[in-house]
């Protein structure tokens, strides 16, 4: 790396010498409080919650909060990271980018976290990542995105507990395919997201002997999408449909009201329905279709051990829904990321010996060296590899079908199914 | 499907979507025309209707169409009640200045957004319709609902607008719209009407909220894009024109559909917007404003 | 105009330079942050606050500036000092375009031409995603931000790197903005907003200055959009949102329009208002909407726009 030389020489002095001062500081407020020993191997780990609690990503905020408190609690009921307790501190990122970058630099400078986890949306995600590594901060995001392993980003950004989406669709294609039809139409937002689909999918589709008859991206801004269904040509078998944001059931009932039962088969991914109760007024279109889900909404779908002690861990009842209020859908498909990505932060810590941000190299080097979650307790959606080159996971996925209002698994993909030649290598970059 | 359908449903989903931003557009009309200023929280008058619809049919259950009924008398009335507290509380200490009624109506945007996000979540949430109807035209199926839905919102148009010409109060907004001075010589209590024409205009939101709530879903944000559409609407129309504002909203509903049927969404987005620039560029005072002499 | 007067920028700037050797870390990069988004707001005040051009579409110019440093920096491999003049020109050009038309407008009319433009290049960002990734955006690269200036390596990642060249260019912003105020096209363009025929009248184009103004604003717009990819590493479609089209016309008012250090106060004001009530509670837009309309309610004029106004008063 080439030695920075400003002009002004001031920096790095005045920086070096407010890192100390901010640590004095810090360790006289923590010398207060009972239990915590200013230096010792006992403070709390500090982690920041980088959260969607307003915007459009709010309903997913939501249960990412709920679900990392959770784990949190749960963490530290046994003893906590390697006997230190964890310090959750959530700040909101507003769905927003630019406001993203900064709520990395406001972990990194104010609250002093030792690292930095959460983020959903692959827009607030790629905006935040190049502060969190010129930061040296480390990043966990649980975003799905074919960001992090597409080598875009840089050596602190990890997603360690949700498998992206290029993974998902490889897997799923041969299914889709195979049991529902070869001459496929896909609608998807005119979004990054949606292009991560369009590319991966049709790619996969494509060596499968699928053919791809329309391709529909639609602009964020709209709010009726019957219109746009004409464009699907006659001879389409299978709908692959993936919608994000608050127009995402009307979409989804226009898309039922237009084709009705006799139309093409209906692919759908989870997405779409998240937080949403599919006995919701208009979603009874979609009896009989297929949808990809990470992590069954049904607790009858997974009905393992450790996933049922999870479902139960962050409050989510048998229907998927809120213990507490049975109408409050949970984003069950996307907040165990929350969950495995805090059990893998703590094992890198364990790993590693990490005590302070002065052992930030080896806690990244800790997580590189990953290679394989075994399912648990601490990862209940299912065993999952990590390539740490990549710094991205690979787990199995799965297909369900709706059912009298509810989701029925009737397929599961190997991790194998979906795997790709790795693209990027971050290992290789300085830390 | 042949070209035909494809156009007629493009007309259909045009003229539906045309009736619901009529109604909104009214409202940011008539207060924009009498009170010169530029409400930016009418789209949060259009969301708190839809919430209090959707509060309706889940608090009170009992049959769709009743709760449904409920919330288009409710909605508007609670609404106006806001609008009122707004009027009084801070357009009038503000005089009514267009810059700062800017600033403020934002300032309100985010207290509703986040008011709603606080109470009622941020989750998108659907309300059964009143009835369920699939017509059927040659080569698809169309929503019933949506038909009668646009047929409401004619009605209410049609009874906003009989209101504004055959009545005194109307009479009253119309004249302090053509010169408040001289209405306040006549004895036009100008403060009065100003109150009046905030309510209304979001009352109509309101009821046009509630009236989109079977089709579309109740969502803390939707508030935005039937800001957008009116707005446009009501410059397009001409400043001030009611009639022109009627007229510039089944324009645009209607070739936002149709240019729907020539291209992908995006560019079709790209391109109904790019003409509404151009009509403005060619007509700047709107299709029925008069031009400054 | 008396001394204190006269040297009022020149403190002003010392006062901006001197400041970041006592700011946080934190602070630090959110003042380098508030320099770059002040000169966003000082180039909307040049078309809003000096010319009366109330437009609903800056975002298109930041936005322009942003995706033409962003694309020279990581595309074409420029080197950042190029990039942030193809960024620059990138909004100028924009703005000159965009103006040529939408002037034949004005008023409420001019707002929705503007924002139609807006929305139009917004859509023609995610339009073109193979080249932009629409709305995720794209990173640009450390390499593609480290440049070396008279023999010394400079980095745009750097703190104090970052602090000086976002008030370099805050100081370009309000330098020209002064020069503008004081010179006699800066009168012409007053002239405009407060009486057009007058102006007309005696002899000036009304159309051309407007011209002026609006592509100068715009060229500012895509010098802050510029500055804003480069040092932050970022660029994406969200920057080109409505959202972001409100945002300076926000700051200006809150600030006080027409004002020479109204933007910078507006910008600073909202951010502090918005990172500090975000710590407090999730409710924080609440706050932000709230503290808006208290302002407008007892500061109709922005902030300075209402000091100015009490110390006129006082002084007659």
């Amino acid at each position: 790396m080439i030695k920075v030389t400003s002009g002004l020489g001031a920096g790095l002095t005045r920086r070096g010498a407010l890192r100390v001062g901010g640590a004095l500081a810090g360790a006289t407020a923590l010398a207060g409080v009972p239990g915590y020993r200013a230096w010792g191997s006992d403070a709390p780990i500090r982690i920041g919650l980088q959260v969607h609690r307003t915007g459009i990503g709010a309903a997913y905020g939501r249960w990412y909060e709920s679900t990392s408190s959770a784990a949190v609690a749960h963490i530290n009921a046994n003893g906590g990271i390697g006997g230190r307790p964890i310090e959750m501190i959530v700040e909101d990122d507003a769905t927003d980018p630019k406001r993203g970058a900064e709520v990395v630099e406001k972990f990194a400078s104010e609250h002093k976290v030792d690292v930095v986890f959460g983020t959903l949306f692959s827009h607030v995600v790629i905006g935040s990542a190049p502060r969190a590594g010129e930061l040296k901060m480390p990043y966990f995001v649980v975003s799905e995105g074919y960001h992090v392993a597409s080598g875009a980003l840089n050596r602190y950004v990890f997603q360690p507990g949700i498998t992206d989406v290029r993974q998902q669709v490889t897997s799923m294609a041969p299914w889709i395919t195979g049991n529902l039809g070869k001459k496929i139409a896909m609608i998807f937002p005119d979004y990054a997201f949606g292009y991560d689909h369009r590319d991966f999918f049709s790619a996969a589709a494509g060596k499968l002997g699928g053919e791809i008859t329309t391709l529909l991206a639609i602009p964020p801004t709209e709010t009726s999408y019957t219109k746009f269904f004409p464009q699907i040509p006659a001879g389409t078998e299978v709908i692959y449909h993936v919608m994000v944001g608050p127009g995402v059931l009307t979409f989804v009932k226009e898309l039922g009201e237009f084709f009705g039962a006799g139309g093409p088969k209906l692919f759908g991914f989870i997405d779409s329905l998240e937080a949403v109760d599919l006995a919701s007024p208009g979603l009874e279109y979609l009896e009989g279709s297929h949808i990809w889900e990470a992590m069954p909404r049904f607790a009858d779908g997974q009905p393992t051990e450790s996933a049922l002690a999870y479902r139960e861990k962050v409050g989510v009842d048998a229907n998927g829904a809120s213990v507490a209020d049975p109408k409050d859908i949970a984003t069950f498909s996307h907040m165990f990321g929350c969950w495995e990505t805090l059990h893998v932060i703590k094992a890198a810590v364990e790993a590693s010996g990490y005590q302070g941000a002065d052992d930030t190299a080896k806690l990244i080097e800790a997580v590189e060296a990953m290679t394989e979650f075994p399912e648990s307790l601490d990862h209940p959606q299912g065993r999952k590899t990590f390539n740490g080159k990549l710094h991205q996971c690979f787990g199995q996925q799965f297909i369900s079908q709706v059912e009298g209002g509810r989701l029925k698994v009737v397929h599961t993909t190997a991790i194998e199914d979906g795997l790709y030649e790795p693209e990027a290598d971050y290992t290789t970059q300085a830390l | 499907m042949a070209f035909e359908s494809h156009l007629l449903l493009a007309l259909l989903e045009g003229t539906v979507g045309a009736c619901v931003l009529a109604l909104t557009a009214l409202g940011l009309s008539l207060v924009f025309g009498v009170m010169r200023i530029v409400n930016v929280a009418h789209g949060e008058f259009f969301m708190l209707g839809a919430v209090i619809a959707w509060a309706a049919a889940t608090l009170v259950g009992g049959p769709p169409a009743l709760s449904f009924a409920l919330a288009l008398v409710t909605a508007p009335l609670a609404v106006a009640a806001i609008a009122l507290g707004v009027d009084r509380l801070i357009l009038r200490r503000v005089a009514y200045q267009p810059d700062a009624t800017i600033v403020a109506t934002i300032g309100l945007v985010y207290v509703f957004q986040q008011a709603v996000l606080m109470t009622f979540g941020p989750e998108a949430r659907a309300v059964a319709a009143p009835f369920q109807w699939r017509v059927t035209f040659p080569g698809f199926g169309y929503s019933g609902v949506k038909l009668a839905l646009a047929g409401a919102a004619l009605v209410l148009i049609a009874g906003t607008w009989l209101m504004l010409t055959r009545t005194h109060i109307g009479l009253a907004m119309r004249a302090t719209q053509i010169d408040r001075e001289t209405a306040q010589a006549f004895g036009i209590p100008a403060r009065r009407v100003y109150a009046l024409v905030f309510a209304l205009g979001a009352a109509l939101a309101a009821v046009a909220g509630v009236l989109v709530v079977p089709v579309q879903q109740a969502h803390y944000l939707m508030g935005g894009d039937p800001l957008l559409l009116s707005f446009i609407v009501v410059i397009i129309g001409g400043l001030g024109s009611l009639r022109g504002t009627l007229v510039a909203a089944f324009v645009i509903g209607i070739s936002d559909g149709v240019i729907a049927v020539f291209f992908s969404p995006t560019l079709a987005k790209i391109a109904a917007t790019l003409l509404v620039a151009m009509v403005l560029v060619a007509r700047p005072q709107g299709l029925f404003g008069r031009a400054p002499s | 105009m008396t001394a204190a007067r006269r040297a009022l920028p020149a403190l002003v700037l010392a006062g901006l330079f001197a400041l970041q050797f006592v700011l946080g870390d934190y602070d630090h990069t959110n003042m380098a942050r508030i320099l770059v988004l002040a000169c966003f707001a000082v180039g909307y005040n040049i078309a809003f606050g000096m010319t009366g051009l109330l437009s609903l579409g800056h975002a298109m110019f930041f936005a322009a500036g942003l995706y033409g440093a962003g694309f020279s920096a990581e595309l074409g491999g420029v080197a950042p000092p190029a990039a942030l003049a193809a960024g620059t020109a990138c909004g100028l050009v924009l703005a000159l375009a965009v103006g040529l038309v939408a002037l034949r407008t004005s008023g409420v009319a001019f707002m929705i031409v503007t924002l139609m433009f807006a929305q139009a290049c917004f859509l023609t960002i995610l339009h073109f995603n193979e080249l932009t990734r629409g709305d995720e955006g794209f990173v640009i690269a450390e390499t593609a931000r480290r440049f070396a200036l008279a023999g010394v390596v400079l980095d745009a990642a750097d703190p104090t790197v970052r602090y000086n060249a976002a008030l370099a260019l805050f100081a370009l912003a309000y330098g020209a903005y002064l020069a503008l105020a004081r010179s006699r096209v800066g009168r012409v363009l007053v002239g405009i907003r407060e009486n057009e025929d007058r102006v007309r009248m005696l002899g000036y184009d009304p159309y051309r200055y407007r011209l002026f103004a609006l592509t100068l604003s715009g060229a500012l717009a895509g010098l802050a959009g510029a500055a804003y990819a480069l040092l932050f590493a970022y660029v994406g479609a969200t920057f080109a949102t409505t959202q972001y089209s409100i945002y300076p016309l926000l700051w200006v008012l809150l600030g006080g329009a027409g004002t020479a250090l109204g933007p910078l106060v507006g910008t600073g004001v909202m951010f502090v208002l918005v990172d500090r009530l975000s710590g407090i509670t999730s409710s924080y837009l609440m706050l932000v909407g709230l503290a808006l309309i208290l302002l407008v309610v007892l500061f109709p004029k922005g902030i300075l726009g209402t000091v100015g106004q009490r110390r006129a008063r006082n002084r007659s």
